[in-house]
């Protein structure tokens, strides 16, 4: 070994020198909370009274550091955080952009409605079975997905919020949830490992796996072939994981088994997990081969978005009846992917966050309703409007907002959508989206129609369910009322998202967050 | 190598089609494995020659195996199993409360022939 005073080492190369800035560490906040509350939470496990007070503040936490997180990135552009103080591309980088902090935002409010409607709706031994821990791990999983610059390290945090999902998914143990979690198991896990394969090419190509380093070296690859097969692998993995068509079974054979809090959660935030890695792998690292396969992504949008929409006119079940609408509004943000004009990015990212609240809200109604009434089935239920009617009133508001109709948050997202297939000449996908949402107002039309607005059967016998201000209509209030001020006042999150889809198709400012100085040569 | 890695990929896609559950599990074994292999052959497979600088040099002269893959590999190894334990407990209460193995008979979420939501009200 060579004496310190023999070969002096210039650590400034290979190390961050500089300690962290204080406000940096804000990158990290969100991951931090997330496991350090799951963990407490997990060894008070048996106090069922006590989880819900640890656990709602919290998130409410959670949902501060989120937002002075955006405002920092809104203020200052990407930031980046070193794991180790090894530089980039060696060390693992945290690097958060304008698309990332308002996914993770908005999943922090999604978990925050969720929390507090769990207070309700989990009962203790849903409790002691560690639903809050799981909650937590999740969205340690959701946000660090969100918050990393390094694809290793998204595929570890997949892998977190997939297990802490399995776990949620199986709360109760009732038969037909452990055939849903079986199917959702296995599909997910070759999901997973499909992206696993992706990326061990994609580190034998570059030999690296940050994400602003790929980006760099990626145009200076002349041969396309492997990039090509690359880019199609990351898009089964990741449209596996979105649940686009035709990799989707999974989802309406699993989403409608859980408790109704988790089902909520899954429906606001994994599958747009999804459809975030997608849009970070294809339209920051890989633009010129994602040009090459848009239309085949087109075409999958299209087949999902309306595989959805159909597939939600022939449900009974309520619930399933939102899984097939999840999955139309996946086909949606699909269709901003596949046009990657910044037009097209910015209606995915709106319509992301639109679909993240408003999916969530959906379930978190339809649990009620079904407490209520009594059960899920839309053939039996009825009267909700007579009994609740603030419960059918913030429904109504929730149906034109997932139809997308005006004024509300589904609307704005795909007259952008629309404006922007129609500029590129593809009116068969502008008259996609538009049919979808004309049956997704045929079905949701439906629901409303039979579940709330008609009599209650007279043989009735269900005994209803009290309903608290405070735990059950607190959480759907909130998520309603962005749902509304998104619709009413738009222009904040058009130019939010149009900030977020610049960023990601041109990005300069994302690669100098990473390396200051113009990269490692 | 790469052909052990094919043959992997090939028998944990066979059993992955198959119906029973058990062997779709073990396919989820064998696929695990077979992605580890392909993520350890895409970092230089060199034997002996530990990928350390010695005195004053500042890049290793012959070339060594890349230690960052096998570094990856002893995550994802960590990640499957677990993944893998999950499972086989899952598959296991499944056919204990679903008393099947059989993926065709599994009906309970989505029951073969629902009734179709009413037409009129």
């Amino acid at each position: 070994m060579a004496s310190p005073e023999k070969t002096p080492v210039d650590l400034s190369l290979a190390m961050v020198t500089d300690p962290v800035a204080l406000a940096d560490w804000l990158v990290i906040a969100p991951l931090v909370i997330c496991v350090l509350v799951g963990a407490v939470l997990l060894m008070v496990r048996k106090n069922t009274a006590l989880q819900p007070m640890i656990a709602i503040p919290g998130l409410c936490l959670l949902v501060l550091v989120d937002a002075a997180l955006l405002g920092r990135v809104l203020v200052e552009g990407p930031i980046t955080m070193t794991m180790g103080r090894w530089l980039p591309p060696f060390g693992i980088a945290f690097t958060v952009d304008l698309l990332g902090a308002v996914l993770t935002l908005v999943a922090g409010i999604a978990a925050l409605a969720g929390g507090i409607y769990g207070a309700g709706d989990v009962n203790d031994s849903g409790r002691r079975y560690g639903f809050y821990p799981f909650l937590f791990l999740m969205m340690a999983g959701v946000s660090g997905a969100f918050l990393t610059g390094d694809i290793f390290n998204l595929y570890v945090w997949f892998e977190v919020l997939l297990i802490a999902s399995f776990g949620l998914l199986i709360l109760g143990s009732e038969r037909g949830q452990i055939d849903g979690a079986t199917k959702y198991a296995f599909l997910n896990l070759v999901a997973t490992t499909l992206f696993l394969i992706a990326t061990g090419y994609l580190y034998g190509i570059f030999g690296t796996l940050n994400m602003a380093d790929i980006a760099t070296k990626a145009p200076q690859i002349s041969d396309k072939a492997p990039l090509v097969t690359l880019v199609s692998l990351f898009v089964l993995a990741f449209g596996m994981k979105a649940a686009a068509f035709p990799v989707n079974f999974w989802l309406p054979a699993s989403y409608h088994t859980p408790r109704v809090v988790v089902s909520a959660l899954f429906a606001g935030l994994l599958t747009k997990v999804g459809v975030y890695a997608l849009m970070r792998i294809v339209l920051l690292l890989f633009p010129a081969e994602r040009d090459i396969l848009a239309m085949i992504i087109a075409l999958i949008a299209a087949a999902t978005m309306l595989l959805g929409a159909i597939g939600a006119l022939a449900q009974t079940d309520f619930r399933r009846l939102l899984g097939y609408l999840v999955i139309s509004g996946i086909g949606i943000m699909f269709a901003g992917i596949a046009l990657a004009s910044p037009g097209g990015i910015s209606g995915t990212v709106f319509y992301a966050v639109h679909s993240m609240v408003v999916m969530t809200a959906l379930y978190l109604a339809s649990g009620l309703a079904a407490r209520v009434s009594g059960g899920f089935s839309i053939a039996s239920t009825g009267g909700i409007y007579r009994s609740h009617v603030a419960l059918a009133g913030i429904t109504l508001v929730l149906f034109f907002a997932v139809s997308g109709l005006p004024p509300f948050s589904g609307f704005w997202p795909k007259v952008v959508l629309v404006k922007a297939s129609l500029d590129v000449g593809a009116w068969w996908l502008a008259t996609a989206i538009l049919l979808t949402g004309f049956l997704t107002t045929i079905a949701v039309g439906r629901v409303w129609l039979l579940t709330y607005w008609r009599n209650a059967p007279s043989d009735e016998t269900a005994v209803a369910a009290p309903i608290s201000a405070l735990v059950d209509y607190l959480p759907l209030i909130m998520l309603t009322a962005i749902v509304i001020i998104l619709g009413v006042f738009p222009q904040q999150i058009l130019e939010l998202s149009q900030t977020a889809a610049e960023q990601l198709l041109n990005p300069v400012a994302y690669i100098r967050s990473v390396f200051p100085t113009g990269g490692v040569q | 190598m790469t052909l052990l890695v094919g043959l992997f990929f090939v028998v944990a896609v066979y059993l992955f089609l198959s119906k029973q559950i058990i062997r779709i599990l073990l396919g989820v074994a064998i696929l695990g494995n077979a992605v580890n292999l392909l993520i350890f052959t895409s970092g230089r497979l060199t034997r002996e020659i530990p990928p350390i600088l010695t005195n004053g040099s500042a890049a290793i002269v012959p070339v060594t195996a890349n230690p960052l893959p096998q570094a990856l590999i002893l995550t994802a190894i960590v990640i499957s199993f677990s993944f893998f334990a999950f499972l086989l407990v899952l598959g296991f209460r499944a056919y204990q409360e679903l008393e099947t193995d059989d993926t065709e008979e599994m009906r309970f979420a989505e029951p073969a022939d629902p009734k179709l939501p009413p037409l009129g009200y």
